[in-house]
Parts: C-alpha cells; sequence; structure tokens
C-alpha cells in the first residue's frame, strides 16, 4: 500500500508538471503578448513598454522565463496582477473560501438530492418516473447556467423580491453572530441552486445505473428469498451502489469549477471563479494564470484523494 | 453504419425527439435567413427599442430595435457552423491520437497519455480563457479552431482504452499473421471498430460545445459582435432583462433546447451502439 501510494503521488506530480508546462507554453506560444492589451485607450511610450517588459520579464528568452516560472511557483509566489498590482498568490487566496463554501453547498446538494432522486430511478427502472426525471435532469445539464443564473436573480430577486439577487453579505449588516450567517445562507440559495440545476444530471444518471447493477447480484436475490423487507434488501444493493459514485468526485469537479466561473460572475458572488471572469474582462494575464494554476492543482489532488478512497475501500485496487 | 445508427437512434422516443427538433433547427437555420428581416436591420432606434413581442416581430426587438427573433435563427447558424466543425476537428485529433497511442504502445503512448493527463487537468474553459485572452481579436475560424484544438482529450484515451481492447481479438492478430502493414490494421479494422463511440462522442460532444461557445460569448471571448450568437445576445441582454426579458430570454431557450436535443440523439446512439456505457 505504501508503496502504491508513493507511486500514486509520484504520478499526480508529474501530471501536475505537464499541466504547468503547458500553461506556461500556451501563454507565450500565441501572437501577441501579456502586455498587448494594457496600451489599449492609453497609449504607451516606447520607454514604458520597456519599462514593463522588464519588469515582467517578457524580454528575457523562453527558458529562462520558464525556469524563474517554475522557482516562483516552488515559493508560491505566482507573479503580480495586472490589473490591482497585488501578488496573485494573495488575491486567488482570498477568494478562496467562498468557492468552498458555494463548491461544498452544491456537492452537497448533489450527493444528497442527486443521489436519492438516482437510486428512485433505478427502483421504478422504465416507468414513466424513470423517464421524466430523465429528461429533466438532462434539460438541466442542457441549460447554460449563467443563462438560468441571470432568470433566476431576475424573477426572483429583482421582481419577486424573496431572495437577495447578487452578492455574498448585505453590506449593511454588522459582521458576526447569527445573523450574518442567515445573510450568508440567503445569498447563497440562488448560486448554489442554479449550479446544482445544471450538474445533478450526472450523479443521477451515475447512481441510477450503479444501482441498476448493483440489484442484479445474487447476493439480492438471496436476500429477497430469506424474507427481507424491500427496504432492507435496497439497502444491500445501495451500500455497493455507493461506491462507483466516489469516481464522480473527481470527474465532477473541473465542471463544478467551470460551471461557477459563470454562476460566481452572474451573480456577483465573491469567489474565485468570478475574479477569473473579472480577469478575463480587464486582460490581466498572471491572475487568469494563476487562477488556472490552482484549479489544475484542486483536479490533481481530488483525482488524488479519489483513488485512495478508492484503495481503501477496495482492496484489489492495492493488489493490482 | 451511419443509416443504421440513425434508425437505431429514431427508435427511441427521445432519439426520435431530438432528431426532429434537429432537423428543424437545420432547415431553419438554412432557410430562415431568406424568409427573416435581415438580423442587422435596425427598425427605428426610437419607437422599435426593447419593443415587445408582436405579429411583426414575434420574439420582440432588442434595445438597439433589431428583430430578435431574425438574431437568434442567426445565432442557430454561428453556433450550429462552430460546433459542427470544432467537433469534427477535435474528434478527428483524438481518433488518431488514441490510434497511434493504442496500437503503438510502448513510449509513444506512455508520453502521449502523459501530455493528455496534464492537458485534463486543466478544465477545457480555462484553457481557451487563457489563449483567447491575449489576442486583440480572435477570427470566427481561429475560435473554431482553438475549440476543436481542446476538446480531444478525453475521446484520445477512451480511443485508446478501445484499441487496446480490439488489439487482442482475433482478427485483428488474424491480420497482421497475414503480413497486413499497420496502416492497413489502423484503418480497416481498428478505425471501423472504433467508429461506434467515436460517433456517440461526436453527437456528445456537439452539446457540449454548444454551450462553450455560448459561454466564451458570454464572457465576450467568443463570436465578436455584430455577428450574433446565442451566448452574446444574452450578454446583450444583460442590462435590460428587467424591462425586456424577451431578448434575453429566447435564445437561452434555444440553446437548452438544442443541446438537449442533441443529448438525447447521442444517449439513443450510446444505448443502441455501445450496450456497456452508462
Amino acid at each position: 500500500m505504501r508503496r502504491w501510494l508513493l507511486l500514486r503521488a509520484l504520478q499526480s506530480l508529474v501530471t501536475l508538471a505537464i499541466a504547468l508546462v503547458i500553461l506556461f507554453l500556451l501563454m507565450h506560444i500565441l501572437p501577441g503578448d501579456p502586455l498587448s492589451r494594457v496600451g489599449e485607450g492609453r497609449p504607451l511610450t516606447p520607454e514604458q513598454i520597456q519599462a514593463l517588459l522588464d519588469r515582467y520579464g517578457l524580454n528575457r528568452p523562453l527558458s529562462e522565463q520558464l525556469w524563474s516560472f517554475v522557482v516562483g511557483l516552488v515559493h508560491g509566489d505566482l507573479g503580480v496582477s495586472i490589473e490591482y498590482a497585488r501578488p496573485v498568490t494573495g488575491l486567488v487566496l482570498e477568494r478562496l473560501p467562498a468557492t468552498l463554501l458555494l463548491g461544498g453547498t452544491v456537492l452537497l446538494l448533489n450527493f444528497t438530492v442527486g443521489l436519492w432522486l438516482g437510486v428512485r430511478q433505478a427502483v421504478r427502472k422504465d416507468s414513466a418516473e424513470d423517464r421524466w426525471l430523465t429528461t429533466v435532469s438532462l434539460a438541466g445539464y442542457a441549460t447554460p447556467s449563467f443563462w438560468l443564473g441571470l432568470v433566476l436573480a431576475w424573477l426572483v430577486g429583482v421582481k419577486w423580491r424573496l431572495l437577495p439577487p447578487a452578492g455574498m453579505r448585505n453590506p449593511l449588516l454588522e459582521a458576526g453572530g447569527l445573523a450574518t450567517a442567515i445573510d450568508v445562507a440567503r445569498h447563497l440559495v440562488l448560486p448554489a441552486i442554479t449550479l446544482s440545476v445544471v450538474s445533478i444530471a450526472g450523479t443521477m444518471r451515475y447512481q441510477r445505473t450503479a444501482m441498476l447493477e448493483a440489484l442484479r447480484f445474487p447476493y439480492i436475490l438471496t436476500a429477497r428469498a430469506k424474507g427481507l423487507s424491500e427496504r432492507r434488501v435496497l439497502w444491500h444493493g445501495w451500500r455497493n451502489a455507493l461506491f462507483p459514485i466516489l469516481t464522480l468526485f473527481g470527474l465532477w469537479l473541473p465542471i463544478l469549477v467551470s460551471g461557477s466561473v459563470f454562476v460566481e460572475a452572474v451573480f456577483a458572488w465573491p469567489g474565485l471563479g468570478s475574479l477569473a471572469a473579472a480577469a478575463v474582462g480587464n486582460r490581466d494575464y498572471p491572475l487568469l494564470m494563476g487562477a488556472a494554476i490552482l484549479v489544475a492543482g484542486m483536479v490533481v489532488l481530488a483525482g488524488f484523494l479519489t483513488d485512495i478512497a478508492y484503495a481503501l475501500l477496495d482492496p484489489r485496487v492495492r493488489y493490482s | 453504419m451511419e443509416d443504421g445508427a440513425l434508425r437505431a437512434a429514431w427508435r427511441k422516443p427521445g432519439g426520435r425527439a431530438g432528431l426532429v427538433f434537429l432537423t428543424f433547427l437545420g432547415l431553419l437555420a438554412l432557410l430562415g435567413p431568406r424568409l427573416l428581416p435581415d438580423p442587422f436591420r435596425q427598425f427605428g432606434i426610437v419607437e422599435l427599442q426593447s419593443a415587445r413581442p408582436s405579429a411583426e416581430h414575434p420574439f420582440g426587438t432588442d434595445q438597439l430595435s433589431r428583430d430578435v427573433l431574425s438574431r437568434v435563427v442567426s445565432g442557430a447558424r454561428v453556433s450550429l457552423a462552430v460546433a459542427a466543425i470544432a467537433v469534427a476537428l477535435s474528434v478527428t485529433l483524438g481518433a488518431a491520437v488514441g490510434l497511434i497511442a493504442g496500437y503503438l504502445g510502448g513510449a509513444v503512448d506512455a508520453v502521449l497519455m502523459r501530455l493528455v493527463d496534464g492537458a485534463l487537468a486543466v478544465p477545457r474553459l480555462f484553457l481557451l480563457m487563457l489563449v483567447l485572452a491575449v489576442p486583440t481579436r480572435v477570427s470566427l475560424l481561429a475560435l473554431i479552431v482553438l475549440i476543436g484544438a481542446t476538446g480531444w482529450f478525453g475521446t484520445s484515451r477512451m480511443i485508446r482504452a478501445e484499441v487496446l481492447r480490439l488489439r487482442e481479438e482475433t482478427y485483428v492478430r488474424a491480420a497482421e499473421a497475414l503480413g497486413a502493414s499497420r496502416r492497413r490494421i489502423i484503418f480497416r479494422h481498428l478505425l471501423v471498430n472504433t467508429a461506434g463511440p467515436l460517433l456517440v462522442a461526436a453527437t456528445l460532444g456537439v452539446g457540449d460545445v454548444i454551450l462553450l461557445e455560448a459561454g466564451l460569448s458570454f464572457l465576450g471571448l467568443g463570436v465578436q459582435p455584430p455577428t450574433p450568437s446565442w451566448g452574446g445576445m444574452i450578454l446583450d441582454a444583460r442590462p435590460v432583462l428587467e424591462s425586456a426579458p424577451w431578448v434575453g430570454i429566447f435564445p437561452g431557450v434555444m440553446i437548452t433546447l438544442t443541446v438537449l436535443a442533441t443529448n438525447l440523439v447521442g444517449d439513443a446512439l450510446r444505448d443502441a451502439l455501445d450496450p456497456r456505457g452508462p
């Protein structure tokens, strides 16, 4: 197990390193450089351009830039944001908690409502309910998250005034205590629902398939033959159907992160996603890069953790 | 094979509904611009600004007094064309890399798959945001190529797995024993037998790309104005959503219906061609 773990960790590091090199090359291969947009609307003198090139090290050879990029990364230095003139690392880390709160809520919703609906579908396979749930969840998957967010913010937030349409907390409220928690929760509802609606179809589908597969095993027949209640029989099956769902965690993270770019931007949720969307608008290259690096790190880490969980639960993985 | 696949999709109610909608949309995109008013024409910047839906303008007009229905139909043209070409590109790349890695194996396979692993660690949206934010202006062709070039990683992995399985099949072994060239084995045996999964991946890929292009256009990185695109229309509608919701509602509904239709067809195809999948 220890050997396997070490190997898998090494593999993750290699993947991450390759991802970083790909990101770095993407930035430098393309025509135009990160500064091509800085002068827009405010013409720069050649001296100013030279100073900026020096500042960001853009006139050095590519290999040297890659080296200093790597050295910086190892020290947790992601460069300086063009728009905010502050270190990217700090900016990105400041926004992480809001994103984790939104992402965690969505994950929780997906893994409770989604699993429950998936099991229902499997138990009532090919019924009208099963077909309708499939179609409705697929429709959610097909809905552009930013559009759904805009429509919900408009209807629920602005027109009916039921929930706040944007932001994370009421600026007029004094910080601290239960009131703040309730305030944040109220702000969380619309973005969390939007992101769940567009991502729940996958969880439901996986759970439905896994449950159907589990119900085919002979131990289900045994359980029924013993005269167990249908509830107990389903419980037997579900425990084994839960297992393939683990894989989803690693698969779903990229989708969740991409979705949160739009949803956070629409709801002005102060997380990593809206930071990345704003960086696109400002052409703040170092900031965008920093966000991409953090996301890549999270994706690789999620894959690694998923594999560990798998190995802990299923001995076959360890010994193969 | 193409014919049989379509028939198989048609047998499923979902697949049938999807095919009917996509045919209708295709015809609309093809013929609509001839029947409808010019999507760029401003009908009256004073009196027809953000006008409600009416007999003359069934989807209303936007804040520049342009006909929303015309723009939605033109947007269908753009979205479908971008999706079709980009997916053709990414499926071709994915198939090529998957076939090479799977059939040659060894160091080639190891290097290619490590690269794919690394690329898959960065979500496609972030890759595209990084690439599209640099140049001052992105042409439609460049946009299509970039979307296609960032979409083949998953496909290549799937095709590689498929090839690893097929390589052990008796008929491939037999062909090798008979002295068939590598090229013949790859094209006559392996490619043909991965056509089913490729078709499914392509169909589902179209839905993904329509959503992706709409999202990029919403961020201002995709199709550039004044060319109408569904995502760009929603971006334009954002400030007037409260006073003139029709400007933003219709493009969103079109995206949802189109992606739902392609996914229903993709599911029906998968059920028919690849009964092992989820």
